[in-house]
């Protein structure tokens, strides 16, 4: 090769690589197994990544599909004429002001019958939301001349009759009769005699259920009695005794039993009513009527059949009244599923069906605004002195450097600071979306800075060297030619901070906007809580129904995300120069 | 241009500090923060308060009793809160930090009682534990057969009592941030203590062995520590059926279908065992109330009123549903009685 250089001085340098030889060909080959691998790592890494979001989003996504629907009643509801005294009928205050309760309570007794005593009566009124009114309420001061009618309006179930109808209650199954039966009264405590053995099977499982409950006392009883512990014996003994108790009746096939909550709950529909079995024997029950019976006539075979609740009463937050309630509403076709809407427009509550993320938007948006006016022209104009117009010293240098550092300080020292400063120093309000969108402004300026810097640096210098040349000042240079220029990417960096900013909590747990509010923000000053927050809110709650209202607010949290970072992307798209 | 900025930035700041400190001082909404744990409380009181038109609903922040206090006791005047909730009593400490910043009269309020249980999967062994299992469980140090401290040598649960099964000892609890990790020293690991011989005679020989015997908690990942969130320990107790969780009564009533309270020194947690006091793991609720902000912010008297009202607090109320147990009705009445003359606490009475 050395030889054809020196020779043909003229002629174009070559170099000649032999491909054909079996050790380049090998390598040649290696070279393409290596880029294979990377190729397919790559690929694996993605598709990990996409199958941990995937699974993330559709866990959350199902998760709050109970949230987005809700469940209410369609009674006809009687608005006696007097319901508010006449001088006040068209006084809206008044009409508002009236006691609801008596018109529902008397709506539910209208549409299931027969439902006597306090208790009951407390368990009917208690399946209606305590916001149950609040539509007829809106309705009636609107249109006054509703009262002295009956309407028929949606009463909104209570979280737990709502949860029902949304799969947390019981499997219900229903066995037909081959006999008669004859109840022996329609309300209290009745005796149902069938004409056959009709109950042995239901007694069976019963007597089954028994005996393991003995072998758990067993097993109990054997542990006390290995255990040192004083009184140890003594339990072993009282254990094994209820287990030969136990046992005695889960042998002896014929002695009736006492159900209890323990146990699957077992129920007898006859004659239009429902009787919960206590007492159960192979051819009659003794049980309490939770629905009344329309006579105590003899029951043909096929009329009346056996209703079993297969969670037992112990492990359900409904009780056998509720889900028969319930069940009868059902079958009524008076329950009615309708979108949420009011998740949308209603502030926070501490009664899962009643709560909405209006009042945490609305501080989300307010907060917001906030940090967008302050950091957006602080942050560009920080950005273009530093990089158009600054001397380049070693002042300029820490300032810069300490950005970056800024940028990476933990969110909750920007609480720390907020607090020290805005509400202990300045004394402004505690829980504002004013303070709040100050300590978030603090927080995203840092990227605001670098993101812009990096967008103004992107400009080519010959279009600031060219508006030099025609005499235009450094000024004129920057603000007529680089910054509209940079703007598409200032504009990106800017939204991806909001983005950022939408979903702290920390920094907003010390300035006090970690609370339950209520009443929907109405300034930037009123109290306010933020979406983050209020998500961090529910998932601490007890009730399960706020379970399903975190994942909806997630949900909501995540489209909002999307569309800021939807609107980043699109900017960008439109507006982007290449050079 | 950068320095119109500055001047406008500086501009803005002094605009709204002007007019913010003005806002500041025209409040007509009650504050109240404190405890997590009352939080849930405190809150469906301020939304009744505000639904039945007594003024403005209250803003209801969770701050820990601790943080609560901090901020209760910073002063008198309306940029400091009106109310604190606290999972329990004021210390001597808080008391004085209060009186020192001008907070004299603080008006304390038992609002009810919450059981602190032990619960564990219902698909898991059914479990009865003694304070003193609890104890030797979970304790840093137990004591040896020779009665020598030693690190908790305890793996299983059998280990500690035969009668007990051999699963391993894992125990879902609160962090050390939370009040219901106090709790849980105070009302389970202390009078367990108590029951174990040789830590017993600890407590007369050498006190602070003792106090730290029982409140230390063992870090060789036999206790987890599982964050503030309950229901996050709730739901690994359904995945796992061996380990036991450590939360507030009202979440243990929420997931009764598939957890189960664990059965301490004989008594299940239930409700009418907590009512009752035979349950001896759980701890009453306070919130205080500042006396000197009665008349000056509107409403603080009728929602103290409210929150002591039958409706809210009896056994029927809605705090009960809620999962709050109510004070027996003796105690309840006294307690009505005397928030209605809003008797400010005296410094005796302040005890720990």
């Amino acid at each position: 090769m050395t030889d054809t250089i020196t020779h043909t001085t003229a002629a174009p340098i070559r170099r000649r690589v032999d491909t054909t030889s079996p050790e380049a060909q090998a390598g040649v080959r290696r070279r393409y197994r290596a880029e294979a691998r990377f190729k397919s790592y790559g690929l694996l890494a993605i598709l990990t990544a996409a199958v941990f979001l995937a699974v993330l989003l559709i866990d959350v996504v199902t998760k709050s599909l109970p949230a987005f629907t809700t469940n209410s009643l369609q009674l006809d509801v009687a608005i006696p004429a007097d319901f508010v005294p006449a001088d006040q009928k068209y006084n809206p205050a008044a009409i508002r002001s009236a006691d609801y309760l008596p018109l529902m309570r008397e709506a539910l007794k209208t549409a299931i019958p027969g439902i006597q005593g306090r208790g009951p009566e407390r368990t009917l009124i208690r399946l209606l939301s305590t916001g149950a009114p609040d539509g007829i309420r809106e309705r009636l001061a609107a249109d006054p001349s509703l009262i002295g009618t009956t309407i028929k309006a949606p009463l909104l179930l209570s979280d737990d009759a709502d949860l029902y109808f949304k799969g947390a209650g019981t499997a219900i199954t229903t066995r037909a009769t081959r006999g008669t039966a004859t109840p022996s009264d329609t309300t209290g405590t009745i005796t149902i005699t069938a004409s056959g053995n009709e109950f042995s099977e239901n007694l069976v499982t019963v007597k089954l259920a028994l005996a393991e409950l003995a072998r758990a006392a067993i097993t109990e009883a054997d542990r006390a009695a290995r255990s040192t512990a004083s009184g140890a014996a003594e339990r072993a003994a009282d254990l094994r005794k209820q287990a030969d108790e136990l046992l005695a009746h889960a042998k002896d096939a014929a002695s009736a039993e006492l159900l209890d909550s323990r146990l699957p709950s077992l129920l007898v529909a006859i004659n239009g009513g429902l009787v919960k079995i206590t007492q159960l024997a192979a051819d009659r029950i003794e049980g309490e009527v939770l629905l009344p019976l329309s006579s105590a006539s003899e029951a043909k075979p096929g009329d009346w059949r056996v209703v079993t609740y297969t969670t037992p009463e112990s492990a359900r937050k409904i009780n056998d009244l509720e889900v028969a309630l319930l069940e009868r509403f059902k079958t009524n076709g008076q329950v009615e599923r309708a979108f949420n809407w009011r998740f949308f427009t209603s502030g926070d509550s501490r009664e899962p069906e009643l709560a909405g993320l209006r009042g945490a938007i609305t501080g989300t948006a307010l907060t917001l605004l906030v940090t967008l006016i302050l950091c957006l022209p602080i942050g560009v104009a920080a950005a273009i002195y530093l990089e158009e117009f600054a001397p380049k010293n070693w002042f300029t240098d820490i300032i810069e450097v300490n950005i970056n550092n800024l940028a990476a300080v933990p969110s909750i020292v920007f609480g720390l600071l907020g607090l020290a400063m805005f509400l202990n120093f300045f004394g402004l309000p505690r829980s504002a979306p004013l303070v709040g969108g100050l300590v978030l402004a603090l927080l995203v300026l840092p990227t605001i800075i670098i993101a812009s810097r990096a967008a103004l640096k992107a400009v080519p210098p010959s279009i600031k060297e060219a508006a030099l040349g025609v005499g235009a000042s450094h000024q004129q240079a920057v603000f007529h030619h680089v910054l509209p220029l940079a703007m598409p990417g200032i504009m990106t960096g800017t939204i991806i901070g909001m983005a950022h900013a939408l979903g702290e909590t920390a920094p907003l747990l010390m300035i006090g906007m970690v609370a339950f509010i209520v009443d929907v923000p109405t300034g930037i000053t009123d109290a306010a809580t933020v979406l983050p927050v209020q998500i961090y809110l529910w998932s601490d709650l007890p009730e399960l129904a706020f379970q399903a209202k975190t994942a909806a607010a997630i949900v909501v949290l995540l489209v909002f995300l999307f569309v800021m970072n939807g609107t980043a992307i699109w900017l960008r798209k439109r507006f982007e120069r290449r050079w | 241009m950068s320095a119109k900025f500055m001047i406008a930035a500086a501009a803005v700041a002094a605009a709204s500090v002007a007019g913010f400190a003005d806002a500041a001082s025209a409040r007509d909404q009650i504050r109240i923060v404190g405890s997590s744990t009352v939080y849930p409380f405190t809150t469906a009181v301020a939304e009744q308060f505000g639904k039945s038109g007594g003024g403005k609903t209250p803003v209801v922040e969770s701050t820990g009793t601790g943080g609560g206090f901090k901020l209760f006791c910073a002063g008198v005047g309306v940029d400091h809160p009106d109310l604190t909730n606290a999972s329990r009593a004021i210390k001597k400490g808080e008391f004085d930090d209060c009186k020192k910043n001008g907070v004299t009269d603080i008006v304390e309020i038992k609002v009810g009682i919450d059981g602190l249980t032990i619960a564990q999967s219902k698909a898991g062994p059914n479990i009865k534990l003694t304070m003193a299992q609890v104890f030797l469980a979970l304790a840093e140090q137990v004591p040896d057969k020779d009665g020598k401290l030693v690190a908790n040598p305890y793996k299983n649960w059998s280990d500690i009592d035969p009668s007990l099964p051999n699963i391993k000892i894992e125990v879902l609890g609160p962090p050390p941030t939370s009040g219901t990790r106090d709790s849980f020293h105070e009302l389970f690991m202390e009078p367990g203590a108590e029951k174990v011989p040789a830590i017993a005679a600890l407590k007369k020989s050498d006190r602070k062995a003792f106090d730290k015997a029982w409140k230390s908690i063992r870090k060789d990942g036999a206790y987890v520590e599982a964050g503030e969130n309950d229901n996050v320990i709730v739901q690994k107790l359904e995945t796992n059926r061996n380990a036991f969780g450590i939360f507030g009564y009202s979440f243990l009533e929420e997931n009764l279908a598939k957890l189960r309270g664990v059965t301490i020194d004989g008594v299940a947690p239930e409700y009418d065992a907590i009512a009752e006091g035979k349950y001896k793991g759980a701890r009453p609720l306070f919130i205080y109330a500042k006396k000197q902000h009665v008349g000056v912010i509107p409403g603080i008297d009728k929602f103290v009123a409210e929150y002591v009202s039958a409706k809210a607090m009896s056994k029927d109320g809605y705090l009960a549903n809620k999962g709050l147990v109510a004070l027996p009705k003796a105690e309840a009445d006294k307690v009505a009685a005397s928030s209605k003359m809003m008797k400010p606490l005296a410094e005796t009475e302040v005890t720990n």
